[in-house]
């Protein structure tokens, strides 16, 4: 049944011409006052990631200056040279598997220093998140002090606890455990030990604010529906932490992969990382273009994990 | 949780949306209940059959420490039948949440014990007890299916995959989610999500449930559609059902019997008509329902008011004669020209469409006394304000309370 009339009916379209024009102006204020805000956001962005990054782009197609910089000579070489190696008696190609072992090394280190912060971040999460307000702001303060800190000095720090006459070896020896120093320093351990004290806050903060957010009374219905403490785990708190377990884990992969300062102090110059073979390109290896062609590698590869994720995430959110 | 049982004990009960509303077929016969005693006086054994108590709570007690203690449950003995719809009324704070949550095992008791179907249940964990949760906010899921919400529980007990896929399909039937079993629960409105945590909890079949204010984030038309579907669902599974709401219509629109709390004790346990019409005293009284307390003297079955006039009362034992205070309830008063009815002036006059609301003031003592006239489809015939008006009492409404 209805009650409206013919009139009534047509009476939303009856509007006069310049209906809508005060709202079409006022949309378009406000269009252009975003853009004027974000112009200095803009210019940053221009002057300090897209500038640098086209001109390193340009070096990578250059061939290396004699002592540093780059000859305006167009070459693929540097970007060659990443995976191959010319021979300088017959000069024919070979695989190089220098730069590949770094990679490798990268790689493997990175993945580790992701999953220790993981399984170590995820129960300090648990363990801060259910305490008062009060003393929960204590714990998550204790967490991000250390990364106050200069890193050097964290770095240096570390060093100072596993180095042959340090904290660790002292303790070790003065209670008889050992009687010689472990050889911890300039070791792929001593990469991975200290990238995972310097990451660990990374990992631990997105994990927490998943965490918080998880609503306890599903864990009570979780029991109430007969799960046990594993089931609970896996089928609700994991699926729902998960959100903060892959953010942690990118914020931690990414910067790893090119961690420089940590490898370059507790590995020594044996035990290079990503970061430091580039590094050692615009330094000692005056081979500026390679320097440039590897930092597009890495950033390629942390793209496709990007990419991946995104993938991964919203597929989830499509299945249900 | 090995015997849970899996053929749906069926009732037989004739039942339609207007006998629910009246409190569902059983009520007339369970109205014989005795009512409880303020301080119920702790038993082992429960006050009828016990083969007829699924959930025997013995004198449990809930104490929060702090800087001061908190008494939330005090000395609670309760027997609920099988089968029943028992509901846990009281105002926020007054222990009816936490006594659920005693027996869903999400809080141990301080002392106490609690036994279901004649086992002591006190030391199991929640994940042991065949007992199922409808939570106030729901706690669906959010990261899966309507039909995987259900399928949970089942799941957890192991139950051979075909067997759950009958039962979750029984559920969403039964629910009429059907439609609806692959969404996602955060895509689905209030009520469904509330249909789906009904479904969720009665999918594993067990010997009580338990709902802690599951309406009350329900509109109003929603929630009284509700109220008849839980009412009809615990009609068809046959399963006891421990409601707690702090919403006296509620409770007396669905309850085979209902226990008022108050500060962690259970002030009086009896059927919805002995609440509303024998209240035990005056906090009841006043939770549910409007009401008139009037001064006057109790003599064997008969108050005489101090208002004037005398009233045939059936006074509960413990209440002795003398001085005494009597309910009244603003519907059973009624304006009259009899002589010997009381002489009263009236204050306020409040319309509220189907009825209207008068105060008054008695003549000789002072008192308040509101009543309660259904209005005529004209519309008039209330007296108006600061009128004189004499008012009657129909026979039987005075009870008397026992403070």
């Amino acid at each position: 049944m209805t009650f409206v009339t013919p009139d009534s009916e047509a009476s939303p379209l009856d509007l006069p011409a310049e209906a809508g024009m005060l709202e079409d102006e006022h949309a378009r204020r406000d269009i252009r006052d975003r853009w004027l805000l974000s112009v200095p956001a803009l210019l940053i962005i221009f002057f300090a990631a897209a500038g640098p990054l086209s001109v390193m782009l340009l070096y990578s197609f250059l061939t290396p200056g004699d002592y540093s910089g780059v000859k305006w000579i167009f070459s693929f070489d540097a970007w060659t040279s990443i995976l191959v190696q010319r021979d300088i008696f017959d000069d024919t190609l070979q695989w190089s598997d220098a730069h590949l072992t770094i990679f490798w090394r990268s790689l493997s280190l990175s993945m580790i220093t992701t999953a220790l912060p993981l399984v170590f971040g995820l129960p300090t999460a648990w363990f801060i998140s259910p305490r008062p307000p009060g003393t929960r702001e204590f714990w998550l303060f204790l967490m991000t002090v250390p990364s106050w800190t200069n890193l050097l000095v964290r770095t240096i720090a570390v060093q100072e606890m596993i180095r042959a006459e340090g904290v660790i070896n002292n303790v070790l020896m003065f209670t008889g455990i050992i009687d010689t120093p472990i050889q911890m320093m300039f070791t792929n351990f001593a990469i991975g030990f200290g990238m995972t004290y310097v990451y660990l806050p990374l990992m631990v903060l997105p994990i927490y604010a998943a965490v918080e957010k998880l609503d306890k009374r599903l864990l009570e219905a979780c029991y109430d529906l007969y799960a046990s403490r594993w089931q609970a785990f896996f089928r609700v708190i994991l699926p729902l932490v998960k959100p903060g377990i892959i953010a942690g884990s990118i914020l931690v992969f990414v910067p790893c992969l090119g961690a420089y300062v940590v490898p370059r102090v507790l590995g020594g110059g044996k035990n290079l990382m990503f970061g430091n073979l580039i590094e050692l390109q615009f330094g000692g290896g005056r081979n500026w273009p390679l320097g440039a062609s590897l930092s597009f590698t890495l950033m390629v590869i942390v793209l496709i994990a990007l990419i991946f994720y995104i993938r991964v995430t919203s597929q989830e959110r499509k299945d249900g | 949780m090995q015997n849970l049982r899996y053929a749906w004990p069926k009732k037989t009960a004739k039942f339609t949306a207007e006998n629910v509303q009246n409190g569902g077929p059983n009520t007339i016969m369970q109205a014989q209940t005795q009512v409880a005693d303020a301080t119920p006086e702790p038993t082992d054994t429960p006050e009828s059959d016990p083969a007829e108590i699924a959930i025997d709570a013995r004198r449990i007690s809930k104490i929060y420490r702090g800087e001061d203690d908190v008494r939330a449950l005090d000395n609670v003995s309760v027997g609920i039948r099988r089968n029943e719809f028992f509901t846990l009324l009281g105002p926020s704070g007054c222990g009816k949440t936490t006594l659920l949550r005693v027996i869903a095992g999400f809080e141990p008791p301080t002392s106490g014990q609690l036994w279901l179907n004649g086992k002591d249940i006190s030391r199991l964990p929640p994940n042991r007890r065949p007992v199922n949760t409808v939570f106030q906010s729901y706690a669906l899921f959010p990261h899966m299916s309507v039909a995987n919400n259900i399928k949970f529980g089942l799941e957890m007990l192991g139950k051979p995959k075909k067997q759950i896929d009958e039962i979750v399909d029984e559920m969403l039937t039964l629910v009429q989610m059907q439609p609806m079993k692959s969404r996602r629960t955060s895509e689905i409105s209030g009520g469904q999500q509330q249909r789906v945590a009904l479904a969720r909890a009665l999918a594993p079949q067990p010997e009580v449930r338990l709902l802690d204010e599951p309406l009350a984030a329900l509109d109003l038309m929603l929630r009284k559609e509700m109220q008849i579907e839980l009412k009809r669902l615990q009609h068809e599974t046959g399963i006891t059902f421990i409601f707690v709401t702090h919403d006296q219509e509620e409770a007396l629109t669905m309850s085979d019997r209902i226990a008022v709390m108050s500060a962690g004790k259970i002030l009086q346990i009896g059927s919805p008509q002995e609440i509303y019409q024998r209240p035990a005293e005056r906090f009841v009284a006043n939770f549910i329902g409007e009401s008139n307390f009037l001064d006057a003297t109790l003599k064997g079955k008969t108050v005489t008011l101090k208002a004037g006039g005398s009233f045939d009362v059936d006074p509960p034992e413990t209440v002795a004669e003398g001085e005494v205070s009597v309910l009244l309830r603003p519907e059973h008063a009624f304006i009259t020209d009899d002589e010997s009815a009381l002489p009263a002036r009236v204050e306020t006059v409040v319309y509220s469409g189907e009825a209207t609301s008068i105060h008054t003031r008695l003549e000789k003592t002072g008192e308040p006394v509101k009543l309660r006239l259904a209005n005529a489809p004209t519309g008039s015939g209330m007296p108006e304000q600061g009128a004189a008006v004499r008012i009657g009492i129909q026979p039987g409404a005075l009870s008397v309370l026992k403070d």
